[in-house]
């Protein structure tokens, strides 16, 4: 915890790497995110936890800049590199596809570089494998080590353990913590699990339209109850977050404060 | 060699199926085949329009096309009903359309049967250096264009994240269609284009294992599926277009059983190991 304390300090100095100033997206009337503020800093790793519906993917979008801002703005580090892994991607069975070329989708490598992405990740001897043999697991490590080819200052990555098995998530998240140690990257995870969040995580982001709470996570080791449900290996992969939020919210997304009068989200966002 | 009505019909039909197998795999990976069908007969409107505007029926074909291709990706974006339903009421509604109007422009007289069913024996040099010209451009530019296109095909999110200009490339694609579907209407007419555009990339699917591979193997059906089409009709006097649409058939039905065949080949070798 101390290591941790410690970094996000010396973090705090630098110029952040990309920050979103009362970010909002407006798409058929209806705002999916508004009034995001927040800072991913050098070497910093974000969680971005939240209901199903909250808008996660839709920040990771317009941080990416796929998708336009409605409101607010995005402030990218100048000549920030960004990587980005995508949810499981479902390919056609009628597009042939190898990892080599899944690799080289939008730039040309030399194969040594390929190999060595991939050995990052540990599967470098699927280099010349099919994509659609892959098991999930194999997957988000291709992509990881896809992303890995750009050098990117920021990784992105849109829940990557989804379609992985218990055992691998574990493995996954250690990887992916040992990226930045390796590589100097910051990192924005997006977790699917509200509770749980990757161990090495500085700072979680609740995000359900617009950002409900932010935090440090606990220590699952503190939490016997959870240690017995994940397991003895879970402390070594996952940390727990606890919500604190002044607020909750109706069925439709809704946000009712804990005061008097019921503010629309329409109010909220001017 | 020019001189003989044959070898140009093949020429022409070569030179059609080399940039056709490739576009067409695009049209397989993206789905798109009911969309190519619809874009297709919609070029029958270009021919009449062609005629009205005075710019001759290739170039019509070409800026209809494109236009109903454009129009119909606004369209399916729009739409209530479901994609597939826009697109049967719209393939049918263009040449149901197109047949009407040209009825309505009596003092044109055109061979419909040719523009519906294609008119490759008649192909002349001035067309042949059409087909062959505006082959050349669509393969350019299907080249140019290829790495990011095929970005987007794999997911279009991560393309754009990593840089990929996704409107321009696919109004590029959009115009390649149009261009392939203006040059073929002369080989197969708009009733089979889409024939000529997705059999020989299906039958190319399970001989490759890269997209440009699945490519290069697709141009090279179509090319097999001319020459064995024109052969065929020269023989046995059938017409010509349907022959090789036929053979584009044939051959994808060869393809199916001989890939099936040679991984059962492939299994059983795997399992007598000891």
């Amino acid at each position: 915890m101390n290591e941790h304390a410690g970094r996000a300090s010396e973090a705090g100095r630098a110029e952040p790497l990309l920050a979103a100033n009362g970010l909002g997206v407006r798409r058929d009337g209806r705002w999916l995110i508004h009034d995001v503020n927040l800072k991913v800093r050098p070497r910093e790793i974000l969680s971005i936890v939240g209901p199903n519906g909250g808008g996660k993917t839709t920040l990771i979008r317009t941080l990416l800049g796929i998708e336009a801002a409605s409101a607010g703005q995005v402030v990218r580090r100048a000549g920030l590199k960004l990587g980005y892994v995508p949810q499981r991607l479902t390919i056609d069975r009628t597009l042939p596809l190898t990892v080599a070329r899944l690799m080289t989708l939008t730039r040309r490598v030399r194969r040594a570089d390929l190999l060595a992405a991939l050995g990052e990740t540990g599967v470098a001897h699927l280099i010349d494998a099919g994509v659609q043999q892959l098991s999930g697991g194999e997957f988000q490590r291709v992509l990881i080590a896809r992303a890995l080819l750009g050098r990117p200052d920021l990784l992105m990555l849109d829940e990557p353990v989804q379609s992985v098995d218990f055992g691998g998530q574990v493995e996954l998240y250690r990887l992916i913590a040992g990226l930045r140690e390796r590589l100097g990257c910051g990192i924005v995870l997006v977790s699917h699990d509200l509770h749980v969040v990757m161990r090495e995580t500085d700072r979680v982001v609740c995000l359900s339209g617009h950002v409900c709470c932010t935090g440090v996570p606990h220590d699952v080791q503190h939490h016997p109850e959870y240690l017995r449900l994940f397991g003895p290996r879970a402390s070594e992969a996952l940390a727990l977050y606890t919500h604190e939020h002044d607020h909750s919210h109706d069925p439709a997304g809704e946000v009712i404060h804990h005061h008097p009068r019921n503010r629309t989200k329409a109010e909220t966002a001017r | 060699m020019l001189d003989d009505f044959f070898y140009r019909a093949i020429i022409a039909g070569i030179g059609v199926a080399l940039v056709a197998g490739p576009l067409g795999c695009f049209i397989v990976w993206r789905r798109m085949a009911y969309f190519g069908d619809t874009t297709a007969h919609a070029a029958l409107l270009g021919v009449a329009f062609g005629f009205l505007a005075g710019i001759g029926p290739t170039v019509g074909v070409f800026v209809v096309t494109l236009l109903v291709a454009l129009l119909l990706i606004g369209l399916l974006r729009l739409a209530r009903i479901g994609g597939d339903t826009v697109l049967g009421i719209l393939s049918h509604s263009a040449l149901a359309i197109g047949l009407v109007v040209l009825a309505f422009m009596a003092w044109v007289r055109i061979d419909l049967i040719g523009y519906l069913f294609g008119d490759v024996l008649a192909v002349g040099r001035v067309d042949l250096y059409f087909i062959w010209g505006g082959g050349v451009v669509a393969l350019g530019l299907l080249a140019a264009i290829w790495r990011p296109l095929v970005a987007l095909t794999v997911d279009r999110d991560l393309a754009r994240a990593e840089g990929v200009r996704a409107g321009l490339v696919e109004l590029v694609y959009m115009l390649l269609i149009a261009l392939v579907v203006a040059i073929a209407m002369k080989i197969v007419g708009v009733l089979l284009v889409t024939a000529l555009l997705i059999i020989p990339a299906a039958a190319a699917r399970s001989f490759a294992v890269t997209p440009e591979g699945m490519a290069a193997w697709a141009a090279a059906f179509g090319a097999l599926a001319v020459i064995g089409g024109l052969n065929a009709s020269l023989t046995w006097d059938t017409p010509a277009g349907p022959s090789i649409v036929v053979v584009a058939f044939v051959l994808f039905l060869a393809a199916g059983i001989l890939s099936r065949l040679v991984e059962v080949w492939q299994q059983r070798a795997r399992s007598d190991l000891p």
